[in-house]
C-alpha cells in the first residue's frame, strides 16, 4: 500500500515538474500524450507497476495509472469500458465476458508470466513442513471443525490456525477455491480476507498460527517475515520457484496471470505503445518481481496475436464452459 | 470645503436612486445565492437519504435477506460461505467495540485537559496548548490508521501477546486520539462560557479552586460537555479510514479488544473497494449497512440535542 501510494506521489510530481517544461519545446510536439488506465489484480500488480515505471521514464508525457480492485473488480470497470487494460490472475470468466459484449467492449488476451499460488505461514513457525491438498481442504472448507493447528495433524502443537485470505474478489481467491473446494464448493467464512496483499503479509508475518496465501512476488518480496510451505500435489512436496512454477511440478498451484487490453483502447497511440512497450519488456520485468517468464515461443505468440489484435479469450469454449488445460496447449 | 459640499449635496438624489436600484438588485443576488446555497446542501442531503432508503429496500426485497435475520442476526458472511448470512450484530459489535475503547481513553482525557486548559492553566499556557491541540484535527485519518498499525499494534503486543495483529484496541486508541481534539476544544469552550460571577460567588464562599471546578464550573457546563461528548461518540461511530487499516476485516461476536472484528465503515470500504463484482446482495447489503450507521448517528444526534435542552442552564 505504501509503495503504491508513493508511486502515485511520484508520478503526480513527475507529472507536475514535466508540466512546467511542455511549454518550451516544440522538438517534444511528437511525443505521446493521454492516460493509461488500469485496474485489476493485485497478483499481476507488481509487473504492471514495473513496466508503467520504466515505460513512464521513456514517455514522460503518459500518465500510466494501475489500480488493484481484484481481477473481479478489475473487469467489472474494464467490461464497461471505463479501463483501458484490466489485470487479471484468471481468464475472463462467461459473466463478465457477456457485460462486456453488452456494452460493446472487444479485447485481446495477454499471458503475462507465470505464478505460483504460494501457501505461507509465519516465519517462526517450524512445525508444517509441507501440506496436501487434502490438509488444506481441511483447513479451508467451509462446515470445518479445524481450529487449531493440532486438528490438521495431531503431530503439531495446539495453536490457533488464523487464516489471511485474498479477497472474494480476486483471481487469486478463485483460483484457490476452484483447487481446493472445487467448483461448486465453498471455503470458509471466517478468515479475514483484504483486497491489499501486503495486508495480508502483515498479518501472517505477525502471528504465529497464521496462514495465508497470494502470488509468490509478495512472498519473495517477504522471505524474512514468512515461509512458503511446500504442496503435495500427490508426488511429494514441492516448494514454489522458478522451475517447479514454470514445468508445472508445483501443482496444483501454477499458473498464467493475464492483462487485457480493450481492442478501442489499443487504437489510442499512448496505449498501443504501452502494450508494445510491455510486451517488449513485461517478461523481464516479471522475472525481476519475481514471478516466472513464459517460454519464449509463448511472447512471440503474443506478441503475434497483439498485432494482429486477436480478440476474445481462449479459456471459454463456445457454450462458455472453461477450457483446462497448460497454457501451451490452451494459448494459441 | 464648503465650495465641496455643494455640488455633492445636488448630486445627492440621484446618487441616492441609483444606489438604490443597485443595492435592491445586490440584495437579490446575496438572497438569492444564499437560497441556493441552501437549496443545494438540503438536497445534497436528501438525495443521499433516498438513495440510501431506495438501495437499502432494494436489498430488503431481495430473496437471499430477511429483515428479521438482518436485525437478530449474529451471523455476517456476505462474501464466504455455503451460506450467505446477513446479521449485522457481528457490525455493530465491532463498531461498538472500537467506539468503547476509543471513549474510554478520549473522554475523560479529553474533559480533564478541558478544565485544566479553561480553570488551571495561565493564559500564556492556554494559548499555546489549545491551537495545538486543535492542530491534531486537522491530521488526515489516514495517517492515525498507519500510526496504529505502525506504532500502536506493534506497542500493545510487546505488552501482551495476545494482541491479534489486526485489533480493536489499536484502533481505538487511534480513534481516541482523533476525538481528543473534539473533546477537549468544545468541552473547554462550553467551561469558558459559564459566568465568573459564578465562580467568584464560589470563590468567595470559601471554595478551592478544584471545588470550584468540579462542583460548580463542570455541572454548569454539563450542556455543553455532553454534547461534546456526543459529538466524539458519532464520530468515533462513523470513522472508517482508521478502523479499516488498523481493525482488520472479520465480522464476529467479541467483547475482548485484542481480538480483529470489522465495523459496519470497514465492511463498506471492503465492498466498494472491490470485494464484490457482481450487484448481488452483498453489493446492496453496503446500503443497509450505511442506513444503520445513519439512524444510529441520527438517534445520537437528537439524544444529544434532547440531553443539551434538558440541562441547559440560562444565566443572566
Amino acid at each position: 500500500m505504501l509503495s503504491r501510494s508513493t508511486g502515485i506521489l511520484a508520478a503526480a510530481a513527475i507529472a507536475a515538474a514535466l508540466s512546467l517544461f511542455v511549454g518550451n519545446s516544440s522538438a517534444q510536439a511528437e511525443e505521446l500524450k493521454g492516460a493509461v488506465k488500469i485496474d485489476g489484480s493485485s497478483t499481476v500488480y507488481p509487473i504492471t507497476e514495473a513496466v508503467a515505471e520504466e515505460f513512464g521514464a521513456e514517455h514522460r508525457h503518459v500518465r500510466v495509472t494501475v489500480g488493484i480492485s481484484g481481477t473481479g473488480g478489475g473487469f467489472k470497470r474494464f467490461s464497461v469500458g471505463e479501463t483501458d487494460i484490466s489485470d487479471a490472475s484468471r481468464p475472463i470468466k462467461k459473466k463478465e465476458l457477456d457485460v462486456a459484449v453488452e456494452n460493446g467492449v472487444q479485447f485481446i488476451e495477454i499471458p503475462v508470466a507465470y505464478d505460483g499460488l504460494t501457501i505461507v505461514v509465519n516465519h517462526d513457525n517450524d512445525f508444517i513442513k509441507s501440506l496436501t491438498v487434502d490438509d488444506l481442504k481441511k483447513i479451508f472448507l467451509d462446515g470445518t471443525t479445524v481450529k487449531t493447528w493440532k486438528d490438521v495433524n495431531p503431530a503439531y502443537p495446539a495453536i490457533d490456525i488464523k487464516i489471511y485470505a485474498p479477497g472474494t474478489d480476486s483471481g487469486t481467491f478463485d483460483y484457490f477455491k476452484e483447487v481446493v473446494a472445487g467448483s461448486d464448493g465453498s471455503i470458509r467464512s471466517d478468515m479475514s480476507v483484504s483486497e491489499d496483499d501486503n495486508v495480508l503479509v502483515r498479518g501472517v508475518a505477525g502471528d504465529k498460527g497464521a496462514i495465508g496465501f497470494f502470488g509468490c512476488a509478495y512472498y519473495f518480496e517477504n522471505t524474512d517475515k514468512l515461509r512458503a510451505v511446500a504442496i503435495d500435489g500427490g508426488n511429494g512436496p514441492v516448494l514454489p520457484a522458478k522451475d517447479t512454477i514454470e514445468g508445472g511440478t508445483y501443482a496444483p498451484f501454477s499458473r498464467p496471470l493475464f492483462i487485457y487490453i480493450n481492442t478501442k483502447s489499443a487504437e489510442r497511440p499512448e496505449v498501443d505503445a504501452f502494450v508494445n512497450f510491455y510486451l517488449e519488456n513485461g517478461p523481464e520485468l516479471a522475472e525481476e518481481v519475481g514471478y516466472v517468464r513464459l517460454p519464449s515461443q509463448i511472447i512471440e505468440l503474443t506478441k503475434k496475436n497483439y498485432a494482429a489484435r486477436k480478440t476474445g479469450t481462449q479459456f471459454l469454449d463456445k457454450n462458455g464452459e472453461k477450457i483446462h488445460g497448460p497454457l501451451a496447449e490452451v494459448y494459441k | 470645503m464648503s465650495s465641496a459640499t455643494i455640488p455633492s449635496q445636488t448630486s445627492l438624489p440621484v446618487g441616492r436612486l441609483k444606489s438604490k436600484t443597485v443595492r435592491r438588485v445586490r440584495e437579490w443576488c446575496i438572497m438569492g445565492l444564499l437560497i441556493g446555497c441552501g437549496v443545494f446542501s438540503i438536497a445534497t442531503t436528501l438525495a443521499i437519504i433516498i438513495i440510501l432508503g431506495l438501495e437499502t429496500i432494494h436489498f430488503f426485497g431481495l430473496d437471499e435477506v430477511s429483515f428479521v435475520d438482518f436485525i437478530t442476526g449474529t451471523q455476517w458472511n456476505p462474501l464466504l460461505g455455503a451460506e450467505k448470512h446477513f446479521g449485522i450484530w457481528p457490525l455493530i459489535c465491532g463498531t461498538f467495540l472500537v467506539t468503547a475503547v476509543a471513549m474510554v481513553v478520549a473522554l475523560p482525557l479529553g474533559l480533564i485537559t478541558a478544565i485544566w486548559l479553561s480553570e488551571y492553566a495561565r493564559p500564556g499556557v492556554r494559548a499555546v496548548i489549545k491551537p495545538v491541540l486543535e492542530v491534531l484535527a486537522g491530521i488526515p485519518t489516514v495517517v492515525f490508521g498507519f500510526f496504529a498499525l505502525t506504532v500502536i499494534t506493534p506497542s500493545l503486543r510487546w505488552l501482551h501477546e495476545g494482541f491479534n495483529v489486526y485489533n480493536a484496541a489499536s484502533a481505538g486508541l487511534a480513534v481516541a486520539v482523533m476525538c481528543l481534539p473534539i473533546v477537549t476544544s468544545l468541552s473547554e469552550d462550553a467551561l469558558r462560557a459559564v459566568p465568573r460571577s459564578l465562580k467568584e460567588g464560589a470563590y468567595g464562599l470559601g471554595a478551592t479552586r478544584f471545588e470550584v471546578s468540579v462542583k460548580v464550573v463542570t455541572p454548569a457546563a454539563l450542556s455543553g460537555i455532553i454534547a461534546a461528548f456526543l459529538l466524539a461518540i458519532a464520530r468515533a461511530v462513523g470513522e472508517t479510514m482508521i478502523v479499516s487499516l488498523a481493525a482488520g476485516n472479520a465480522a464476529k461476536m467479541t467483547a475482548d479488544p485484542r481480538e480483529e472484528v470489522q465495523t459496519m465503515t470497514a465492511y463498506m470500504v471492503q465492498i466498494f473497494l472491490g470485494d464484490a463484482s457482481n450487484f448481488g446482495p452483498e453489493y446492496y447489503s453496503s446500503y443497509a449497512v450505511a442506513a444503520t450507521l445513519f439512524l444510529m448517528t441520527l438517534a445520537l444526534t437528537v439524544i444529544g440535542h434532547r440531553i443539551r435542552v434538558k440541562f441547559r442552564q440560562v444565566y443572566e
